[in-house]
């Protein structure tokens, strides 16, 4: 297949989509879900079909368009009107009154492109701030349709690599992206290809890591429900610049709303020629296969997951080596995050210079955070780095809920940790966040408003991670169960102030002595709200009355 | 062999004959006995039997070759699989981040009031169990709970409980 042959191939079928005087997108992402999404999109087909439109109406379950809080979402193209809160019985409205009598339902949309009554200012608000790279078809394809994948311009970056560009130029692009790692450590993923090409194997493996295990993040999950393609893309294109004939999803198997979408796109991919022997027609081969994980917050941990692929306990080793050198059955690895792969081909279509404009010098692109918490507008966000926190929880998060008083964002999950009011306007960066004591993470980013108890806080992520140690090394394992112990005696107003002393030391030494990202992290929530919120802790201290132990 | 052992294999023969060992076979099958497909295989496993029996973890310890004790190794090690019966019904609380701070412990606590069981308990009755998940990716609908496969979005208290009630009929 040539360069020729997929633009064709792309106008052919944007051609064909022309038919329809309108397309309805229905979202069908786990944050719809749960509102009753799936039926909504039942409704809404059998409608068209009842009103006999089906030849000018397409109806697409899509994925998440990010403004979760209001589901289940309905946009209708052209002209981009976002219905909120359809239910089975309002969806005809949608048909009759929008398509039909061509008025879009004022009482249901959540807000309208078009000139006349913009409902609301959310518009304004949720989306101006963002910019979508990796979310850039989330929400406006059908993601079990490789057809709408190519029409939006996919696999155009596969064809460039394999037929204009020699492996080096790939990771000269990659490197001159600045792309880093997405999954929080924030490695640059450049180096580490440039890394596994060198190695000189037989076999060599490409990983995704979908394990995303951090409570309160749903990125990966839903770029994978959404635009499954892209990340197929991405690691494609991995494969070939590092030599690797076979790829791994590792996914979790709480996230099995986003498995079928992606064993779909890889049966796809293969049936057009994208995966598998002679790949577009060259004599490159490059196979994928889904991995899915059974709960188990380690697995995330590179050398846990290796293990966990295998076959076995998903417990870390030391490293060095490391994966790029000894990984998949001691054959050099590249594993990745979902996130990193997803932003490879807008990073070779465009270029590596293109995608540094969007960011700080330092941390380039976009990140993907799931907001969540009490903020108004919880939901699915891409932003450029460097965005103050002040505007993701102000003009895209809408707000505190009950306009109560902001007290925290906590980041990274278990391994990050709290910001306080005080850093607010601080750009959200790798580096800032570090030195807030916290970690970009994933991108779960929770709000937490002036009820919450920061004490209570970080004895949820201790007990977290005490559960979640693998056992392996004696640090984590003793240290976390040490940890917990006295955060809970604290929590129920029997801790002295001693204790605090005593938690502080074993989180400095747990922190430093652990094997994995697991125990070294673990302390951060810890030693973050210790840092920024000790008046909780002295307050649970001082206090005479006890409380009832929690049952979490 | 004791008499133990005897009655052992028999109890083993008579879970053999079990149809569902036959869809198990396949599924091993179709994994070429490999056993770095074992937690894949486990997964299967679980699907058909609701849990994972001492006997299934043998036959699949046979079958990839591996010693059985590395194979409950594996299932002990990750959450998802389970060495016991769950209960008829199931109430799985979410206690990710989004929703702990959204307010799940009461849940759990309504729930041991009213049905003295915590996570990861059963009724005495085996009718309904309890369990929490680490986070459900659903954190815009916090707090979130799924009974008998139905996921119940911004729960409150007060709603929750006369949902489950009805899902599980009348008091334990």
């Amino acid at each position: 297949m040539s360069r020729e042959d997929l633009k064709q191939m792309a106008q052919r079928i944007q051609d064909d989509k022309k038919k329809y005087a309108y397309t309805i997108f229905a979202c069908n992402a786990s944050g719809c879900i749960p509102s009753g999404s799936e039926a909504v999109f039942e409704a809404l087909k059998n409608c068209v079909k009842d009103r006999k439109l089906e030849d000018q109406v397409r109806v697409v379950s899509c994925g998440c368009m990010g403004i979760c809080a209001q589901g289940p979402i309905v946009r209708v193209d052209p002209d981009q009107s976002i219905y909120q809160k359809v239910t089975v019985e309002n969806a005809h409205r949608i048909i009759d009154e929008h398509i039909i009598g061509k008025t879009p339902v004022k009482d249901m949309l959540l807000f309208s492109h078009e000139k006349e009554p913009l409902i609301n200012s959310f518009e304004e608000t949720f989306f101006k701030k963002q910019k979508r790279v990796v979310l850039r078809n989330c929400g406006r394809i059908d993601p079990q349709s490789i057809d709408d994948y190519i029409a939006e311009g996919g696999y155009q970056a596969l064809e460039k690599v394999l037929k204009r560009m020699g492996p080096e130029e790939v990771i000269a692009e990659v490197k001159h992206s600045r792309l880093r790692g997405r999954g929080g450590a924030g490695y640059p993923t450049g180096l580490k290809w440039e890394v596994v090409y060198k190695y000189v194997s037989d076999k060599k493996f490409v990983v995704c890591n979908a394990d995303e295990g951090d409570p309160g993040a749903f990125m990966d999950r839903s770029v994978i429900e959404g635009d499954p393609h892209r990340v197929l893309e991405g690691m494609i294109i991995a494969a070939y610049a590092v030599g690797a004939q076979k790829g791994y999803v590792y996914i979790r198997g709480e996230y099995a709303t986003a498995i079928k979408p992606l064993e779909t796109a890889i049966k796809q991919a293969k049936k057009n020629g994208f995966l598998g022997e002679t790949i577009m027609g060259t004599t490159f081969k490059f196979d994928i296969e889904i991995r899915i994980g059974a709960g188990a917050f380690v697995c995330g941990e590179q050398t846990a997951l290796i293990a966990s692929i295998e076959g076995r306990r998903g417990t870390p080793r030391p490293r060095p080596p490391y994966p790029a050198e000894k990984g998949l059955w001691g054959y050099p690895t590249l594993i990745n995050n979902v996130e990193t792969f997803a932003n490879i081909s807008a990073i070779i279509v465009h270029g590596g210079e293109w995608f540094c404009e969007t960011g700080t010098t330092k941390s380039t692109g976009t990140k993907v955070f799931s907001l969540a918490g009490k903020v108004k507008n919880t939901g699915l966000i891409e932003v450029p780095m460097g965005i103050s926190l002040r505007e993701i929880v102000y003009d895209i998060g809408g707000g505190i809920l009950d306009d109560r008083e902001f007290k925290a964002a906590q980041t990274g999950g278990p391994s990050g940790g709290c910001i306080s009011k005080e850093y607010l306007d601080r750009p959200v960066d790798y580096e800032s966040l570090v030195e807030l004591g916290s970690i970009m993470g994933s991108g779960g980013l929770i709000v937490m408003d002036d009820t919450s108890d920061m004490v209570d806080v970080a004895r949820f992520f201790m007990e977290f991670c005490m559960d979640e140690s693998c056992g392996k090394c004696v640090p984590c394992r003793v240290g976390t169960k040490q940890m917990f112990d006295l955060l809970n005696k604290i929590y129920i107003g029997r801790g002295t102030m001693a204790d605090l002393k005593v938690l502080e030391e074993l989180a400095i030494f747990v922190k430093e002595a652990s094997l994995c990202g697991l125990g070294m992290s673990a302390p951060n929530p810890l030693l973050s709200s210790l840092r920024f919120f000790k008046e909780d802790f002295l307050q649970h201290i001082q206090r005479n009355e006890k409380v009832v132990k929690p049952l979490i | 062999m004791t008499k133990k052992d005897n009655q052992k294999d028999e109890a083993m023969q008579q879970l053999m004959k079990d149809p569902r060992f036959k869809l198990l076979t396949a599924v091993i099958k179709k994994n070429q006995n490999q056993s770095d497909t074992l937690i894949q295989i486990l997964h299967q496993a679980q699907n058909l039997f609701g849990y994972l029996p001492m006997p299934v973890i043998k036959y699949i310890a046979e079958a990839l070759s591996l010693p059985p004790s590395q194979v409950y190794g594996v299932v002990t090690f990750y959450n998802f699989f389970s060495l016991k019966q769950k209960g008829e019904h199931t109430c799985l609380v979410c206690t990710g981040t989004a929703c702990y701070v959204k307010g799940a412990e009461k849940i759990l606590a309504a729930i041991h009031e009213k049905y003295g069981i915590k996570p990861d308990e059963t009724t005495q009755d085996n009718k309904f169990g309890l369990q929490i998940a680490r986070c459900l990716g659903a954190c815009g609908l916090a707090p979130v709970a799924v009974v008998d496969n139905e996921v119940v979005s911004k729960v409150r208290v007060e709603d929750f409980m006369p949902i489950l009630e009805k899902k599980i009929g009348g008091k334990p």
